[in-house]
């Protein structure tokens, strides 16, 4: 019980956090002092107080974006166990179910955005259906290679299965498999090189070309939504990359916390150290992910 | 006795349902109106058989009846896995005829409306008659006038060439497709030796040449890859309602003739793998062929061909899981394409249902000339979102439910032997195939309802909701596919009665294998989370949105034609699988300070435009060579009759046989 209010309170306190790490190292490369860790959860609260503008071109699914597109990574966040703890909602056949609930955020992530008859928003869109046409496959390769690994249908399983295989012959599996979720979380939280959140310059943007035209509490829900995704699909790499459990109750959570947030550093130096990649050579990227996860899958078949 | 004599009044009110009119004034509504009365009362008596008999309570599900021709017998039978289809047949037509009194009225379409009647209740007739028939020859006879009455309800407009091109596209391929169920029929009539459709052991080679045979036979009219070429053509051409029995029963039909027919056949140990691979490449070409379309019926029309490979690649599953013995994939394979089978015979003629109502209203089909629909028909968006979801397999619809199945009955292959473990990785092809439908309806979706229009001068009178007619049926479709993904413990007994129908020796356990209460869960939740958070914005006391114009960066005339169009949001998708794809008209680069510049992007049937035509244009450039035969005199013929009769006699002599 006590596991399911700390999964609850960690999956809707913790992501704005993480983003302020991301910021912060970024800032620290630079040698700017930066803007504080809990820049985000200021933005939010400022947001979520400001008026609400629309366009005329509008309709009823611009209004709804916002509002499908947390409610779903927040029952995704529900489904993913994190650390050592099981997922408050665990059923056969969950791991469906979640990416299930990516697409439909996908579906009306861009349907809300085409709403508003703006041009960027077309093109945030487009990129945004077409790189998720790579991203999705390789996240299923991945969940096979988990469902054989640990011979469960059921996420929390599945995660946990990994534990202690990191010595074992399946090492090669885990680290591809790793290497292939690293590049599909980087491309669904459109973050460097697939995308890049701090540009002003809506003709290269993908996720905030989408959101050009979302203001106020709006704004506030979409980028709130967009930290606990980072997170959720953080916890996932979190389970399949570092498969530690210590046995102790807490200290599994700060494990849990430390791993989040060393992978927002890591995230945050690759944003420092790396330029956007072309638009037309994400696919190229997103491919590798692709053949990553497939050949962890192939190294099953021997 | 009572469920079939009351399917087979059905099927007779539903065949004659269309004779009435004609002894109506030329543009008469009553004749119309009857025309629906009897198909709906038709329909009506037959789901009260279907419903009686799935209880157990319709008495004998075995009727064999007098017959005056020499060979088969008028033998019927109803069984769980007949029945699937049935509810389907006895619900779709009902509604498209319902949908057609306002799409089709008889006073705008006095030359074609009361043959479009007659057409229309025939094929739904034959197509029950085929569900229902146990004989061979009974069987053919009713795929025939299935067949026929398709190409009538096809060709309504036949005074457009276009519209004749379709028609005679779909009947060559129906034919050559019968071609092979007759020889199929043969081939099983030799073996067993009967025509009845009764389980029989045969040898392998037998077994398999005739599993061949109603794979391409059936695969014709299911729409398999690559004998699909047909289906893009006849499905834009019909009248909406007819495309969406066509798409939504008639290919079922075909999935249910290789269903009947694999239930009876020994299996074989490379069935499974061929259904699979094929389901597969017809799911992911179909739906890249898809979203790669700018019409927007022939987009719906290749999207069919992407369900069906679904279908087939539940198929394929249930196929090897009865071969390796493994009743957990059979269940979920088999489990999976019937499911399958209920979701797109409802989500697709809803969404045929609404192209047609927005066809109505604009006059033309290409969604490039669409937009900022949704305003003005708000019901059509509405009820578009929800057909658009249930599609692409997403909760909380019924579509998910049934790919949900499926991807559980691939991922139970990882704990099969090692050769069937590559199997699974028909998982990442359903997931692909998943994103791909995404992209192509969020296309639709964005072109035709969201945004500015891109008409120049649009006319927001004519841009109204449908009249109740046509409204009606989207709404109890939608109803239903939201019932279907809400409510599907229910259906479960239904899905595993006709798996057990189709594999006796499986134990139904779908319920336990794949138990969907946490999905019915997660779909009450999202449902009530996204009507909540619509709602509360809709409030008295919630913050009024000030309305602007959309940011266009000071841009001092925006039109609607400087949107993204539906052809450039997929085009980044287009080019990505464009070596099968072969799209043609990539723009080149334009002159500096070009003026005027166009171009445009099309995606022809790669079968069709590369394949057949260029062969049916060599054959029609040789076969003009043979008509010096063609004398016009009666002699010549006679003695042509006297040479090949000679040559069999010659023949046969020379083989011995008598």
């Amino acid at each position: 019980m006590i596991d399911i209010v700390v999964h609850v309170v960690v999956l809707l306190v913790l992501p704005p956090l993480l983003l302020g790490v991301i910021g912060k190292t970024k800032a620290w490369f630079a040698g700017r002092r930066g803007p504080p860790f809990l820049q985000l959860y200021f933005d939010l609260f400022k947001l979520v107080r400001k008026g609400l503008v629309q366009s005329t071109t509008t309709t009823w699914v611009f209004r709804a974006g916002p509002v499908v597109t947390l409610v779903v990574v927040v029952l995704a966040g529900l489904l993913i166990p994190f650390g050592a703890s099981p997922a408050p909602i665990s059923f056969t056949g969950d791991m469906i179910l979640f990416a299930y609930l990516f697409a439909l955020g996908r579906f009306f992530t861009t349907t809300a955005a085409l709403d508003t008859g703006s041009s960027f928003e077309g093109m945030g869109s487009a990129r945004e259906v077409t790189f998720a046409v790579l991203s999705e496959p390789a996240l299923f390769f991945a969940f096979l290679v988990l469902a054989k690994l640990s011979g469960s249908l059921s996420l929390t399983t599945m995660l946990h299965g990994t534990s202690g295989t990191f010595l074992t012959a399946a090492a090669p599996t885990i680290v591809l498999l790793s290497l292939g979720l690293f590049i599909v979380l980087v491309a669904e939280c459109c973050r460097l090189p697939v995308d890049d959140p701090n540009t002003h310059l809506e003709l290269t943007m993908i996720h905030e070309a989408m959101v050009l035209d979302h203001g106020g509490p709006w704004l506030g829900l979409i980028e709130y939504a967009a930290s606990v995704k980072l997170l959720v699909l953080g916890a996932i790499l979190m389970n399949v990359a570092l498969p530690f459990s210590t046995g102790v109750g807490w200290a599994d959570w700060m494990i849990f916390v430390a791993g989040l947030l060393g992978l927002s550093v890591v995230l945050g130096v690759l944003e420092s150290v790396m330029a956007r990649l072309r638009m037309n050579r994400v696919p190229y990227l997103l491919v590798a992910a692709l053949l990553l996860c497939g050949s962890s899958f192939l190294l099953l078949l021997r | 006795m009572v469920s079939l004599w009351l399917i087979l009044g059905g099927v007779a009110l539903q065949g004659l349902s269309g004779v009435p009119a004609f002894f109506f004034p030329r543009r008469s509504a009553a004749g119309q109106r009857t025309t629906f009365g009897l198909l709906t009362l038709g329909s009506a008596l037959g789901l009260a058989g279907v419903v009686l008999n799935a209880l157990g309570a319709g008495g004998a599900s075995v009727l064999t009846l007098g017959w005056t021709l020499p060979w088969g017998q008028f033998s019927l039978g109803l069984d769980a896995l007949g029945n699937v289809f049935l509810v389907l047949i006895f619900v779709v037509p009902a509604l498209g005829a319902g949908y057609g009194l306002g799409y089709w009225r008889q006073s705008d379409h006095p030359d074609n409306g009361k043959r479009l009647g007659l057409a229309f209740g025939i094929l739904s007739a034959a197509m029950a008659l085929v569900v229902i028939s146990r004989d061979g020859v009974l069987f053919l006879l009713a795929w025939e006038a299935m067949a026929l009455a398709a190409f009538f309800a096809i060709t309504t407009e036949d005074e457009d060439p276009e519209v004749r091109q379709a028609g005679w596209v779909y009947l060559v391929a129906t034919h050559v497709g019968t071609l092979c169920l007759l020889v199929m029929f043969g081939l099983w009539a030799r073996t067993t030796g009967s025509f009845s459709l009764e389980a029989h052991p045969m040898p392998r080679e037998a077994a398999s040449a005739v599993f061949v045979l109603a794979l391409v036979g059936f695969g014709f009219k299911a729409g398999l890859m690559p004998l699909h070429f047909w289906l893009p053509g006849a499905h834009a051409r019909a009248p909406s309602h007819v495309s969406a029995v066509l798409s939504g029963v008639m290919l079922k039909v075909g999935v249910y003739g290789l269903l009947r027919m694999t239930s009876l056949l020994p299996v074989g140990d490379w069935w499974g793998g061929a259904v699979l691979a094929v389901g597969v490449l017809t799911g992911v070409l179909g739906v890249a062929f898809s979203l790669a379309q700018q019409d927007w019926k022939r987009l719906l029309a290749y999207s069919s061909i992407d369900n069906v490979g679904i279908i087939a690649m539940g198929l394929g599953l249930a196929l090897l899981g009865r071969y390796q013995g493994r009743g957990d994939w059979v269940v979920l394979g088999l489990g999976a394409a019937l499911l399958h089978v209920w979701n797109h015979g409802l989500f697709k003629p809803l969404l045929f249902f609404n192209a047609g109502a927005v066809i109505h209203a604009t006059h033309t089909r290409s969604l490039d000339q669409m937009g900022g629909l949704g305003k003005t028909m708000p019901w059509t968006l509405g009820l578009f979102v929800v057909g658009a979801l249930a599609l692409c397999g997403l909760p909380p619809l019924n579509g998910f439910v049934g790919e949900w199945y499926l991807y559980l009955g691939l991922f139970h292959t990882l704990g099969g032997p090692s050769a069937t473990v590559a199997v699974a990785a028909a998982g990442a092809g359903l997931a692909l195939i998943g994103a791909l439908a995404v992209a192509g309806f969020v296309k639709v979706t964005g072109a035709v309802f969201l945004g500015a229009s891109r008409n120049p001068q649009p006319n927001p009178h004519l841009m109204r909701d449908p009249g109740v007619a046509m409204l009606v049926p989207m709404v109890v479709l939608a109803g239903l596919c939201l019932a279907l993904g809400l409510g599907s413990p229910w259906v479960v007994p239904a899905l595993e009665a006709a798996v057990q129908a189709w594999a006796p020796t499986v134990a139904p356990s779908l319920a336990t294998l794949a138990p969907t209460s946490w999905i019915t869960g997660a779909a009450l939740v999202i449902l009530g989370a996204g009507i909540f958070g619509v709602g509360m914005q809709f409030l008295p006391g919630a913050k009024k949105a000030r309305s602007v114009v959309t940011w266009d960066c000071g841009y001092a005339r925006p039109t609607g034609l400087m949107q993204y169009t539906a052809s450039s949001l997929t085009d980044g998708v287009v080019r990505l699988f464009g070596f099968m794809l072969r799209p043609r008209g990539l723009p080149g680069t334009p002159e500096l300070f070009a003026a005027k510049w166009s171009f445009q992007r099309l995606v022809p049937d790669v079968v069709l435009e590369r394949w057949l035509m260029p062969f049916a244009r060599l054959v029609g450039k040789l076969v003009p060579r043979i008509r010096i035969f063609q004398q016009g005199q009666t002699h010549v013929y006679l003695l042509y009759i006297l040479i090949i009769t000679l040559l069999l006699f010659a023949v046969a002599g020379f083989w011995g046989l008598s």
